[in-house]
């Protein structure tokens, strides 16, 4: 066991535990922030998805003795950021969801893309977004989304 | 008497062999590989770069492999403009400065795919040839301008080469299969190739 | 999934016809007996299983502060009955919809199924069968509140009207519906309301969004697996890795070390033995079943192998076998000379269904009674198999029905092995609730596939180009066998769901010949979604576009000419398909093929158009028009989604890693990384749905997507490439 002092969505918190325990179970069950999805414990999925250090993560397989003092952002406090809104936002006006439980790592993902390339192409929305999976698959909504939150967050020129 | 000769027989023949080492040293120094002893030694290198703990990120495609099966990497991550992945799916997003062994996922510091220039397979994933490698790995116009000593140098430093010895455990928890030679065996046959002229086969 | 039997022959039409009967008494229904666990068909007349009225106050709640909740009784898992059958009660009762809240019922007998009597979602019935249900509920409590009005203020309910959850009476009167609820409530319930005529729809008919959008975006929403209550445990199981192993021995000191782990213990499961872990949490209870060391007996239980399942029923498929259809002359073929026919064999791998939310239970069991929360299909049978487990009846079991993350056929288990496995671990602990958590590959490796089949056709060809003769083998397992559904879905030894889509072909082909093989093979199968017409539909719709090649007719012409006429419904959707389609469908650029299929099922017809090119070799979809019949779209907008994104789960059987296969009993994949679901790439880059105008009773959309897009997008590569892809998954192009 240890205790790790985090940053989690602009809060300090302080954890102890097992130090081989993935980010993913940490937030999960220590923290009792479940937005963040368990898929497959591979990174194969993106469920798990969330930011470290503002890159976009898959904490199913970063162990809690690998974050440092890293801030940790979540789906939980993803709204705080404009481009976080603008994706939740997006997200709802386009009825993307179906049974959701992908939804939060397909948000983060597409949150990261969006903070780098505020105007993506096609190419740059299937590369950044082809590694997130719907079961349900939702992809064609997710694609409009994107889209519109692109929209949203460049209108005004900003 | 006769301990006085053992004694002078002992230091006698320690000189000798220390004098024999000298100049066997000395005679390297003056003497360098023949163009057959670089070619072997390359032969050597060779074989470390195409396993699979180098020649996964030395891909031709715009994706890495994974596993000493070499399949194409998880999660569709692709090389991005920089070899370090794309937003969302950056290399780093998932592998850590160092291996994390309780989830099976390696790790290293600035971990990227190598340039397109530096490929050591074709767009079939197939290794090329050992004259192909060779000449790739000392075209200084792809090789990020290295000269021997340049290249030695990264055999023996660069973090991202030395995690190939330290390649940590799979999610089974086995340890993943290290190169076909110690990386002391490495950097020595790279010396040897290098103080040969880097000679490449044909 | 589950089909009307024969018998009753439910077209949409008889359907509405039996739930007017419902409504006053007479209800048509199965019921599952729990003591003899059968399912037996309750003749018209006699007493049903299902309550014949519903008492809306179990369905709907008008809160002091002007919210109404509805109670859904269906698991939501994606396909958007939580905004749908709301929307049903909501217009009828004119409730104001942005005050509307869904929730999802418990398990309970007001909450089954009105056609099948158990609490289920399944079949893509839940509008089908509840569509009248809905409304009829939203209506009586309608009644109710204005009867209230009218008391209050000495007038009668013809002088009242309704609108966004407000009465209005004579001389300007008002009261809102949360005013009126409590004493509404102690009015009698209407026997006969009057429904609204679809003129007066304000909701339904509507592009309406979803409920639960936000709470899904916004990390709220609580699934399953996100369950967390006091003091509970996580568990999870060590499975054999043959199906129906035993434990023999198990060493379990290394794994008993890791902190946090609290017990460890052999259980029995639905097929052999395992080895439980209960820890605090589940890092240490995964940690832990890693370091077990155990031996297992695999004695006496059969070591499936799909090689040699193939060798075996490739040879079934030569020997007689139980025929269901025999329609015309059985020797026409024989007539028919060999340059003139087509032989195809076809082969379909198992498939795991793989929802995104790994499988999950919570029990705590309390002695006298228990609580379970299940993201289940199910409700009814599984709260029936707790019970069981528990030594309890099934009223002592509280069956909390949790958001789930996908399903597509993996809940609805008839032998509840998963909530069966929960509910043993729980009984140890007694008053502890308990987590069970199945792991990526404990799904991957779990069983409850999609059966592999195996078809070998011989059409023969007439001189006008249409098929004349059809033989037609199918070998594959049976899904309801040694089920209580077997009773309904098979006769004479054919499994109704391995035969749908062939049995029930709307072509008209004059003599067809069907004969079945059901292996028995020591592999659990179940319903993955659109179940027998995910194998049917791919062969009859490859089949039929080759034979449109060969009379070199334009496919969506040749169907036109096969199609029965009475096939009117997916006639519709091919003219609907036609027009759609014909901007890009003639305007094509090199390299780039279209791909026609149409199918129906669940009584809902489909066309489908796709545009498909070849891209690091591999199918590119750039475009699918789709075109569907329904009858009436509740929410168009649920059916957009559903068509949008279920062809991709139906393009799940092209993947080049889409199959589970056995080697000597033991699967071969174990997550994602050996099977490989669609991802965005390997979608369609865009879907346009567009739905036949219909003002006949709703059918499905849950599973009508998936059939028609794995053989649209081969007969586009057939185009492509002029070869027949007869085997999935596609593992080369």
């Amino acid at each position: 066991m240890a205790t790790y002092q985090l940053t989690v969505n602009g809060k300090r918190r302080e954890v102890t535990v097992d130090p081989s325990t993935p980010l993913l179970w940490v937030l999960r069950e220590d923290l009792k922030m479940t937005g963040t999805k368990f898929g497959c414990g591979i990174s194969a999925c993106g469920a798990c998805t969330v930011h470290v250090g503002g890159v976009a993560t898959r904490s199913c397989i970063v162990p809690i003795s690998h974050i440092g003092d890293r801030p940790i952002v979540t789906i939980e406090g993803i709204s705080q950021d404009a481009v976080g809104r603008a994706v939740q936002d997006a997200w709802v006006e386009k009825d993307v969801v179906q049974c959701g439980y992908c939804q939060s790592g397909q948000i983060m993902s597409a949150v990261a893309l969006l903070k780098d390339t505020p105007k993506p192409t096609d190419k740059n929305i299937e590369e950044s977004m082809g590694g997130n999976l719907c079961r349900c698959g939702t992809y064609p909504r997710i694609r409009e989304a994107i889209k519109t939150a692109s929209a949203q967050i460049t209108k005004g020129g900003a | 008497m006769r301990r006085i000769r053992v004694d002078l027989f002992l230091l006698a023949a320690f000189l000798v062999v220390l004098s024999c080492v000298l100049a066997a040293r000395f005679a390297e120094a003056s003497n360098p590989p023949t163009t057959a002893q670089g070619l072997a030694a390359w032969q050597q290198v060779y074989s470390v770069l195409t396993n699979p703990r180098c020649i996964n990120c030395h891909t031709a495609t715009d994706y890495p492999q994974q596993g000493d099966d070499r399949r194409r990497h998880v999660a569709n991550v692709v090389r991005g403009a920089e070899g370090k992945g794309v937003p969302g799916l950056n290399c780093a997003g998932c592998h850590q400065e160092t291996n994390a062994d309780s989830t099976g996922v390696p790790g290293g510091h600035n971990w990227h795919l190598a340039p397109l220039s530096m490929r050591w397979q074709d767009i079939n994933d197939r290794a090329l040839s050992s004259g192909d490698v060779c000449r790739a790995l000392t075209d200084r116009s792809k090789n990020n301008n290295l000269d021997g000593p340049g290249l030695l140098k990264h055999h023996e430093e660069e973090p991202l080469v030395k995690w190939a010895w330290n390649p940590g455990r799979r999610p089974d928890g086995t340890t993943r299969t290290l190169p076909p030679l110690t990386h002391e065996e490495f950097v020595a046959a790279t010396r040897r190739w290098v103080e040969a002229g880097t000679p490449c086969p044909k | 999934m589950i089909r009307s039997v024969d018998q009753y022959e439910f077209n949409r039409r008889g359907f509405l016809r039996v739930s007017f009967a419902a409504a006053s008494g007479l209800l048509v229904s199965l019921y599952l007996d729990p003591h003899s666990a059968y399912v037996v068909q309750a003749q018209e007349g006699t007493a049903p299983a299902a309550p014949a009225s519903y008492p809306p106050d179990a369905f709907v709640n008008i809160r002091p502060d002007g919210k109404i909740v509805i109670q859904v009784n269906r698991l939501e898992f994606g396909q958007g009955v939580q905004t749908a059958l709301p929307m049903l009660l909501a217009d009828e009762m004119d409730a104001d919809w942005t005050n509307v809240i869904a929730t999802l019922a418990p398990a309970a007998d007001v909450y089954k199924d009105p056609l099948f009597g158990i609490q289920m979602v399944g079949g893509s019935g839940s509008i089908a069968h509840s569509f009248l249900q809905y409304r009829e509920l939203g209506a009586k409590t309608r009644a109710m509140l204005i009867a209230t009005a009218a008391d209050r203020w000495g007038t009668t309910a013809d002088q009242c009207r309704t609108e966004a959850s407000v009465v209005h009476g004579p001389d300007g009167r008002s009261a809102t519906y949360a005013e009126l609820a409590t004493d509404a409530a102690r009015k009698p319930v209407p026997s006969n309301v009057r429904l609204k005529d679809p003129k007066e729809f304000r909701l339904v008919g509507k592009r309406v969004k979803r409920l639960d959008s936000r709470s899904k975006c916004d990390g709220s929403l609580k699934f399953g697996l996100d369950l967390d209550l006091p003091g509970m445990k996580v568990a999870v199981v060590a499975h054999p890795p043959v199906f129906g192993g035993r434990v023999k021995s198990f060493v379990d000191d290394e794994a008993r070390r890791i902190e946090g782990v609290r017990d460890v213990f052999e259980i029995p499961l639905a097929r052999g033995t395992g080895v439980a872990i209960v820890a605090d949490k589940f890092w240490p209870a995964k940690q832990a079943r890693s370091r077990l060391k155990i031996q297992w007996d695999v004695i006496g239980v059969e070591a499936a192998d799909s090689a040699e399942l193939w060798t075996r029923y490739r040879e079934l498929s030569h020997t007689p076998g139980n025929v269901p259809v025999n329609q015309g002359d059985v020797k026409a073929l024989d007539r028919i000379a060999a340059s003139d026919r087509i032989v195809a064999e076809y082969a379909f791998p198992f498939l795991a269904h793989s929802p995104m939310e790994p499988l999950n239970t919570t029990v705590r069991f309390d002695g006298d009674r228990a609580e379970v929360w299940a993201g289940s299909q199910f409700q009814t049978v599984d709260q029936m198999a707790v019970a069981e487990v528990l030594g309890l009846k099934p009223q002592q079991v509280t069956f909390h029905t949790e958001m789930a993350g996908g399903g597509f056929g993996r809940r609805a288990v008839a032998d509840s092995h998963i909530q069966r496995e929960a509910a043993t671990i729980a009984k140890r602990l007694r008053g502890t609730p308990v987590k069970l958590v199945w792991t990526r590959e404990d799904d991957v490796q779990g069983g409850y596939y999609r059966p592999m089949h195996l078809h070998r056709v011989e059409v023969g060809v007439g001189s006008d180009g249409l098929p004349v003769a059809w033989r037609h083998v199918i070998v594959g397992q049976s899904i309801t066998a040694d089920t209580p559904f077997a009773g309904f879905t098979t006769k004479n030894g054919v499994d109704s769901t391995a035969t749908e889509g062939v049995a029930d072909t709307h072509y008209n082909i004059p003599n067809l010949h069907l004969t079945v093989h059901h292996p028995k093979v020591n592999v659990p199968v179940l319903w993955w979604r659109s179940v027998g017409h995910t194998h049917t539909a791919f062969v009859m719709e490859t089949l039929i576009d080759e034979l449109a090649t060969r009379a070199r007719v334009d496919p969506i012409a040749y169907r036109r000419k096969v199609l029965k006429p009475e096939a009117k419904e997916l006639l519709s959707t091919l003219d609907l398909l036609e027009k759609a389609s014909a901007g890009w469908r003639n305007a094509l650029p090199k390299g780039h093929a279209v791909g026609i299929s149409c199918h129906e099922c669940f009584g809902t017809g489909v066309a489908c158009a796709v545009d498909v090119s070849i891209e690091n070799k591999r199918p590119r979809i750039h475009r699918a028009t789709l075109a569907v019949n329904c009858g009436l779209a509740v929410n168009p907008l649920t059916v957009e989604s559903q068509f949008q994104a279920g062809v991709t789960f139906g393009l799940s059987q092209l993947m080049a890693k889409g199959a589970i296969t056995l080697k000597n009993g033991v699967v071969e994949q174990r997550n994602f990384d050996g099977y490989v679901p669609p991802y965005i790439v390997d979608a369609p880059v865009a879907v346009d749905v567009h739905i036949v105008p219909s003002g006949e009773a709703p059918s499905g959309c849950g599973e009508p997507p998936v059939p028609v897009i794995s053989p649209a997008v081969v007969n586009a590569l057939a185009r492509l490439t002029g070869k027949r892809y007869r085997t999935l998954p596609l593992v080369s192009i």
